[in-house]
């Protein structure tokens, strides 16, 4: 458990960003989906992909964003290793697809039907073949999570995690809470 | 003509959600898919098939021909004019 230092920490909730516990931006006068487009202009983010995301890897996509902001990160290896955890899973996304069942099935909702295509999504934008795992668990655990991370760091090359909860629930309200964490 | 080339850049950016795409930034002629013009992927591919299915009625049968059916605007369009 001594190996792991937090040295970031990210939340998006609510109409809020907070890095490392100061706001950097708020709007409270837009929905989810929006907000988090809102978010995304305000970051100067040229990703066409992004709009295509569901809500829960546009969380996640915008959380490591802000989290990355400044820090020497080496890509196109295995240093970095994404683990997150939630409790609905992809549940939003598995309504949204059920629905267009009844039309004709969208391929593009299909293909996040599953909570970890977010990390797919961000190993691809930022080149990480690290070590990934996504926990569904009945609410957050701190602890559990940074214990996993420790034993990452010793027994595998990660030097860097990207760790922490990121959940839409069935409504599509959304809370990330995200940190980076390194070897010491 | 004209007016199906417009209505499918609309349906285009609207099914795909290209939101950083107006209807007059794509050229008759661009390339949908590859490095230029729109960068479309195999999703993408799957979500005109769709597109052609609902908003028109037409089913692509022979995979084959997806490829130069979906070449540019230009392409569906004349496919959609020869499957009316």
């Amino acid at each position: 458990m001594n190996s792991v230092a937090i040295v970031k920490e990210v939340i998006i909730s609510n109409g809020i960003v907070l890095i490392n516990n100061q706001e950097f931006f708020s709007d409270d006068s837009v929905e989810e989906d929006s907000f988090l487009k809102l978010l995304y202009k305000k970051l100067e983010l040229k990703y066409s992909k992004f709009y295509k995301m569901d809500v829960l890897s546009k969380l996640g996509f915008l959380s490591v964003e802000l989290l990355l902001n400044g820090e020497r990160i080496k890509t196109e290896s295995g240093e970095t290793a994404i683990v997150f955890a939630n409790r609905s899973s992809s549940l939003y996304t598995d309504i949204e697809y059920q629905k267009s069942i009844d039309e004709i099935p969208s391929p593009s909702v299909f293909v996040y039907t599953l909570p970890n295509i977010v990390i797919g999504e961000i190993c691809i934008r930022h080149k990480f073949y690290g070590e990934n795992m996504f926990f569904v668990q009945e609410k957050y655990d701190k602890k559990f999570l940074i214990n996993y991370v420790s034993t990452l760091f010793r027994t595998t090359e990660t030097k860097n995690a990207i760790v922490g909860w990121l959940e839409v629930d069935v409504d599509g309200n959304y809370n990330a809470e995200i940190m980076l964490c390194k070897k010491i | 003509m004209s007016e199906l080339k417009e209505a499918l850049k609309e349906q285009i950016i609207q099914q795909l959600n290209l939101e950083d795409f107006e209807p007059g930034d794509i050229k008759d002629n661009d390339l949908l898919f590859g490095n230029e013009g729109l960068a479309l992927d195999s999703i993408d591919a799957l979500e005109i098939i769709v597109l052609l299915e609902k908003e028109y009625g037409i089913k692509i049968s022979d995979p084959k021909q997806g490829k130069e059916i979906m070449t540019s605007i230009q392409t569906l369009a004349d496919f959609i004019e020869s499957n009316k």
